[in-house]
C-alpha cells in the first residue's frame, strides 16, 4: 500500500523532468534558429511521451499487485493530470508532424511539464494508488475521463496557438526573427478553430458520459452540482465561440480571445470548483 | 382591419426575426454560462436560515425574490432556456425552409463555373479522345461518390460527381438534440419523482420521501430488503454496500436483485439505487459493541482555528460549556445521537452542539462521529471533531454483529429516454457537422489534337484542404488507366 513500492512514480517524475527539457528545448529553438535544438526537442517529447505512456501502463499493473482488486488508472487528481498531459503530448506530437511547425511546442509541452509537475511535485496530490470507492467502479468513469480529458488536451493546444496568434497579430509587420518563425495568423486561426472542434465534440461526449454514470450510480444523470455547471459553463462557451466564428467579422482575435477565455472555464472546472461548496465525488484531491 | 393585421403582421416578423438571430443564440449562450456561476457560488438548496445567517437580512431579501437559493429552477433561468429553445426552433424553421430545396433538390444541380474557376485544379494530358475516356472516368467517379451526371459543354464533357449532400441537415440534428434535452429534463421534473428511504435489513417499505417536499408517498409495490452487507478494503474504505431487494406486490414475491451502487433495480419505470447505509442505534439492535455515549461520559473535541490553523484538544461532557482560544466564543455539547442524519442521508452516530460567539447568533452544529472533516464543510471560523479515541469505538471493524439498514434512492423519471436520444443524436450530429462535408467533384474533359486535356477540380461545403487531396487522388487513379 505505500508509495515505496511503486516504480511509476519515479518513472512519471523523470518524464516531468524530460517534458521541462523538451520545453526549454522547444523554446530554445524558437529563440534561436538551430535546427540541432529542433531535433533535439522532438525528441525530448517522443522519449518523454514514451516515458508517459509506459507510466500509465505500470501504474495499471501495479494496482493489482497492491490492491486486492485492481483498476485503471483514472480515478483520482493524480492519474487525471498524468492522463492530462499524455493527451496533450499525445495531440501535440501529432500536430508537430501533419503542420512540420515545432514553434507550437513552445506553447505546448510547457502545459504538459506544468500538468505532471503538479502531479508529481504538489503536496496536496496523493500518488498513492487507492481503492476504487463504490461509486467510481463503473466503466462509465473511465468513458468519462477519458473522453473529458482529450477535450481538456484539445483546448489546452487550442489555447496555446491562441496565445501565439494573440503574439503575431500583435507584433504587427515588425518582423522580428522570433515573431516571423511563428505561422501566419491565417494558419493559426484554423488550427484553433479545428481543435476547438475536435474538442467540443469530446466535451460534450464526455458531460453524456458523466451523464449517464451518475444516472447509473445516483440516479440523476444531471444535479447542478458544481463541477457539472462548470462544465456546462465551459462547453456553452465553446458553443458560443463556434457561432462567433460563423457570423461575419469573429476571427481571429476575437476566437482567440474567446478560447482562452473557455480554457480558463477549463482549468477553474478541472481545479477551482474544489474550491466550492459541494461534493463532486471524483473532484477531491486524493 | 388591414391596418391592424399588417401591425400584428410586423409585429410577429420582428419577433421571428429576433428569435431567428444568432446574436440572440451568442447572447443567450453567455448568458447562461454567466447566470450559471452564481448557483456553483452560492451553494443551491439549504436551508433558509442559514442563507439568513451568511448574507444577513438586506441580501437574503433580494436573492430570495430571485430564487437565487434554488437558481437553475428560478422562473428567470428557465425563461433563458425557453428562449433558447424557441431561438434553435425558429432559426432552424427559418433556414431550413429556406434551404431545404436547394439542399435537396429533386437532380442536383452543378454550377460549371464553380470547377472551372477553381484555383486547386489538377491538369493531366492524356493521349486518347474524350468520348474513350467517358465511361471509364465514370466508373471511377462512381467508385468514389453515390451520385453521377454528365454534361456535354461547347468545349467537351463534363462529369459530375457529389455526395455527402445529406451532411448538411448534421447541424439541425444538433440543434434538435438540444431541443430534446431540454424537453426530457422538463418531463422527468414535472412527472418524474426523486425520493429515498431507508429500510432497515429484513423489513419492507411501501412508501417513499420526496426529497425536495418531504411528502411521503405510496410506490404501488412493497421493497423488501432481505440482507444487507458492506464489504471493505484492507485498509478499511468501503468497497461494496449490497442490498439484496425483493419487490412485492399484494404480498406476491414478483422480483428479486442485489442492488449495489451503480447497478439499480429497475421495476416498472422506478429505480431503485444504493445510495447510503446506516446502522441501527442500539435500542432496536441491542448489538453489544456500542457505546453510546451517556450524560456524564467524557467527549473530547479538537478545535481548530480556521485563521490562525491553531488546533485545540478541549475535554467535556453533554451540558458543559467549553470557552475556546482565540476569542471563538464558547460551545456546549446538547445531545448525543445514534443516527443522526443530515439533509435525508444518514451519517450515524453523532453529537450535536451549539456553538456561540459574540456578534453572531447561535449555531447549531453536528458532529458525525465516523466522520472527522464533516464539520469543514461548514466553512465556519473554528471547525469542531469528535477526537480519535472516541471514533475507534465506533470503527466498523469492532461491531461485527451491527444491523444495518439500507438507504435507497427512489426514482421515477419518464423523461430519461428521451434526454438519451437526445445524448445519441447531438454526438451524431457533431459528428456528421464536424467530420462530414457535402462534396461535389468535376472531371473535365477537353479534346485536343492527339488526345485530350482532363480538368479535375472539387468543391467541399467544409474542409477544403481534405477535397484538394481527394483530387490529387482522383488524379492519381485517373492518370493510371490505360
Ligand atoms: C446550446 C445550444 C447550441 C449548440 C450546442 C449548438 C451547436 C452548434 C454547432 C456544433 C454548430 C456547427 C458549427 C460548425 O460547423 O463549426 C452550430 C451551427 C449553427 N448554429 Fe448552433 N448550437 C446551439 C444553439 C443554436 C441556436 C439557439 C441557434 C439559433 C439561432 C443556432 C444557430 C446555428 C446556425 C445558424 C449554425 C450554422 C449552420 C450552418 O453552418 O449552416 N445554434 N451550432
Amino acid at each position: 500500500m505505500e508509495t515505496t513500492q511503486l516504480v511509476s512514480p519515479y518513472i512519471l517524475s523523470a518524464v516531468t523532468f524530460i517534458y521541462a527539457l523538451a520545453a526549454v528545448l522547444y523554446i530554445f529553438s524558437w529563440i534561436f534558429k538551430t535546427p540541432v535544438a529542433d531535433r533535439w526537442a522532438t525528441w525530448a517529447a517522443v522519449t518523454g511521451w514514451a516515458g508517459n505512456t509506459a507510466g500509465i501502463i505500470l501504474r495499471w499493473i501495479e494496482s493489482y499487485r497492491v490492491l486486492e482488486s485492481g483498476h485503471a488508472p483514472f480515478s483520482n487528481l493524480y492519474e487525471s493530470l498524468i492522463f492530462f498531459s499524455w493527451t496533450i503530448i499525445t495531440l501535440y506530437l501529432i500536430l508537430e508532424r501533419r503542420t512540420a511547425n515545432r514553434v507550437i511546442g513552445a506553447f505546448c509541452t510547457p502545459l504538459a511539464f506544468l500538468a505532471l509537475a503538479y502531479a508529481s511535485l504538489s503536496p496536496n496530490v496523493s500518488s498513492r494508488i487507492q481503492p476504487l470507492l463504490p461509486a467510481l467502479q463503473s466503466n462509465w468513469l473511465i468513458a468519462h475521463v477519458m473522453t473529458c480529458f482529450i477535450g481538456y488536451a484539445a483546448f489546452a493546444i487550442a489555447f496555446g496557438v491562441s496565445l501565439m496568434y494573440l503574439l503575431k497579430s500583435g507584433s504587427g509587420d515588425s518582423e522580428g526573427a522570433m515573431m516571423q518563425k511563428l505561422p501566419a495568423p491565417a494558419v493559426l486561426d484554423d488550427l484553433t478553430h479545428q481543435l476547438v472542434v475536435f474538442g467540443f465534440l469530446f466535451l460534450t461526449i464526455g458531460i453524456i458520459t458523466g451523464a449517464v454514470w451518475a444516472n447509473s450510480a445516483w440516479g440523476r444523470y444531471w444535479g447542478w452540482d458544481p463541477k457539472e455547471t462548470w462544465s456546462l459553463i465551459t462547453w456553452l462557451i465553446y458553443a458560443a465561440l463556434l457561432h462567433m466564428r460563423l457570423m461575419r467579422g469573429w476571427q481571429g482575435r476575437r476566437i482567440a480571445i474567446m478560447s482562452i477565455v473557455g480554457f480558463m472555464a477549463v482549468l477553474f472546472t478541472y481545479f477551482g470548483v474544489n474550491l466550492l461548496p459541494g461534493m463532486h465525488s471524483y473532484g477531491a484531491s486524493g | 382591419m388591414n391596418q391592424i393585421k399588417s401591425v400584428s403582421a410586423g409585429y410577429f416578423d420582428g419577433v421571428w426575426k429576433l428569435f431567428a438571430s444568432l446574436k440572440l443564440t451568442i447572447a443567450l449562450l453567455l448568458s447562461l454560462a454567466a447566470t450559471s456561476i452564481v448557483g456553483t457560488l452560492i451553494p443551491q438548496n439549504q436551508e433558509l436560515k442559514e442563507y439568513f445567517q451568511a448574507f444577513g437580512p438586506f441580501l437574503f431579501q433580494i436573492f430570495d425574490v430571485l430564487d437565487i437559493f434554488d437558481m437553475y429552477h428560478a422562473w428567470w433561468f428557465q425563461l433563458l432556456l425557453l428562449m433558447l429553445v424557441l431561438n434553435i426552433t425558429v432559426c432552424s424553421i427559418d433556414r431550413l425552409s429556406v434551404t431545404w430545396k436547394i439542399i435537396f433538390p429533386k437532380v442536383p444541380k452543378f454550377k460549371a463555373s464553380r470547377f472551372i474557376n477553381n484555383p486547386n485544379m489538377k491538369e493531366l494530358n492524356i493521349h486518347r479522345q474524350p468520348d474513350d475516356l467517358k465511361s471509364k472516368y465514370e466508373s471511377v467517379l462512381n467508385r468514389f461518390y453515390s451520385y453521377t451526371s454528365f454534361d456535354r459543354t461547347d468545349d467537351g464533357i463534363m462529369l459530375f460527381a457529389e455526395k455527402g449532400r445529406w451532411t448538411r441537415l448534421g447541424v439541425y440534428a444538433v440543434h434538435l438534440s438540444i431541443i430534446l434535452l431540454l424537453v426530457g429534463g422538463l418531463i422527468g421534473s414535472n412527472y418524474g419523482f426523486e425520493g429515498f428511504v431507508n429500510i432497515p435489513e429484513g423489513e419492507s417499505a411501501d412508501q417513499i420521501r420526496l426529497r425536495n417536499s418531504g411528502k411521503i408517498i405510496p410506490l404501488g409495490f412493497t421493497i423488501r430488503c432481505d440482507d444487507f452487507n458492506i464489504t471493505h478494503y484492507r485498509n478499511g474504505a468501503v468497497r461494496e454496500w449490497r442490498s439484496s431487494l425483493s419487490i412485492l406486490e399484494d404480498g406476491k414475491l414478483v422480483f428479486q436483485k442485489d442492488i449495489i451502487v451503480n447497478d439499480p433495480l429497475r421495476y416498472k419505470g422506478i429505480n431503485i439505487f444504493q445510495s447510503s447505509l446506516g446502522e441501527l442505534g442500539p435500542e432496536t439492535s441491542g448489538a453489544a459493541d456500542v457505546h453510546p455515549i451517556k450524560p456524564g461520559d467524557d467527549i473530547i473535541l479538537d478545535i481548530t482555528s480556521t485563521e490562525s490553523g491553531m488546533s485545540y484538544r478541549k475535554t467535556t461532557i453533554i451540558g458543559r460549556e467549553v470557552a475556546i482560544p482565540e476569542g471563538l466564543g464558547t460551545f456546549v455539547v446538547t445531545e448525543y445521537r445514534p443516527d443522526a442524519q443530515f439533509r435525508g442521508q444518514v451519517v450515524g452516530e453523532a453529537i450535536v452542539g451549539i456553538h456561540k460567539m459574540d456578534g453572531a447568533d447561535p449555531v447549531e452544529i453536528l458532529l458525525p462521529l465516523h466522520f472527522p472533516a464533516f464539520d469543514k464543510m461548514r466553512k465556519g471560523q473554528a471547525v469542531f471533531s469528535v477526537a480519535e479515541q472516541t471514533i475507534e469505538k465506533f470503527s466498523p471493524g469492532s461491531t461485527p454483529e451491527m444491523r444495518y439498514y439500507t438507504g435507497l434512492q427512489v426514482t421515477n423519471d419518464p423523461g430519461v429516454w428521451v434526454v438519451y436520444s437526445g445524448f445519441m443524436m447531438i454526438i451524431a450530429g457533431c459528428i456528421i457537422t464536424f467530420f462530414m462535408s457535402h462534396q461535389k467533384m468535376c472531371v473535365h474533359i477537353i479534346p485536343k489534337e492527339g488526345g485530350s486535356i482532363v480538368r479535375i477540380s472539387g468543391t467541399a461545403n467544409k474542409n477544403k484542404p481534405g477535397m484538394w487531396k481527394k483530387v490529387d487522388r482522383i488524379a492519381d487513379e485517373i492518370s493510371q488507366l490505360t
